[in-house]
């Protein structure tokens, strides 16, 4: 199923992908998600916001 | 070679912050740490200043932690009942809807310039439970890949992909109470 993901799903989908390439069919159903949902956008805001964080962790963690 | 002593001694405490961070024991925290000063103090180098050698150092502890790592790999994956829980129902409603949606942290990027930024999220590392911590830590700190965390604790991939979604999930309930609501504020920032 593409359509009718819900919002927990597609977060687990969001944050599988940090660690792994998403099958097609799943990435497609994480973009028309965000279409429709306002909350999960922001969501993958903050996933995203968190990964540079954490580059720079572990650059600071260096210096 | 006094001089190699003294920048040691001083740098001693972050090196073990960071190895308590990756292995949540002290005991062997404090072999990896001991490894790797006298790794250092047996291939003497010349740097320009403290932080070439900090980073020198923390190059040679990473490889340390690594050893440790597999030493006690049986510990190392086993679930404490926190790592278990389900934090998920504190988050989603049973049809699938977020309880109360994520926050807009608006453009945060001067945040990453912030020491106090960095304390607050080592704070919400330290605070993860020991496997999701520790796993977390290898992939993020330690920058293994998902095959070789898998292969070193001889676990599934479903089951590190479980922890590690619950950790981030954590950090980032851990970051918005502390660093992006302060009047939240339930942990301190460590001293560096």
């Amino acid at each position: 199923m593409i359509i009718g993901r819900t919002c927990k799903e597609v977060t687990h989908l969001v944050l599988q992908a940090e660690d792994t390439a998403l099958p097609l069919a799943d990435r497609l159903a994480v973009r028309l998600h965000m279409v429709v949902c306002k909350a999960c956008p922001r969501f993958v805001e903050q996933v995203v916001f968190m990964r540079k964080a954490s580059a720079r962790w572990r650059q600071y963690s260096e210096e | 070679m006094t001089d190699i002593a003294v920048q040691l001694e001083k740098l001693r405490p972050q090196l073990l912050k960071y190895a308590q961070l990756q292995l949540r024991n002290s005991a062997w925290a404090e072999d990896a740490v001991s490894e790797t000063m006298l790794a250092a103090i047996e291939k003497p180098q010349s740097f320009a200043g403290q932080s070439q050698l900090k980073t020198w150092l923390v190059g040679i502890l990473k490889h340390k932690l690594i050893d440790q790592i597999r030493r006690n790999s049986r510990e190392m994956s086993t679930a404490s009942a926190e790592d278990s829980q389900d934090f998920e129902e504190d988050l989603f409603q049973a049809d699938g809807h977020w309880r109360d949606a994520p926050k807009d942290w608006g453009d945060p990027e001067h945040c990453l310039r912030q020491q106090d930024f960095m304390r607050v999220l080592e704070a919400c590392v330290e605070h993860l439970p020991g496997q999701q911590g520790r796993l977390f830590m290898m992939r993020e700190w330690l920058e293994l890949d998902t095959d070789e965390i898998c292969k070193e604790l001889a676990i599934s991939a479903t089951n590190l992909w479980v922890m590690l979604h619950r950790a981030r999930l954590r950090l980032r309930e851990c970051m918005q109470l502390n660093w992006f609501n302060p009047a939240t504020q339930t942990i301190e920032g460590t001293s560096s």
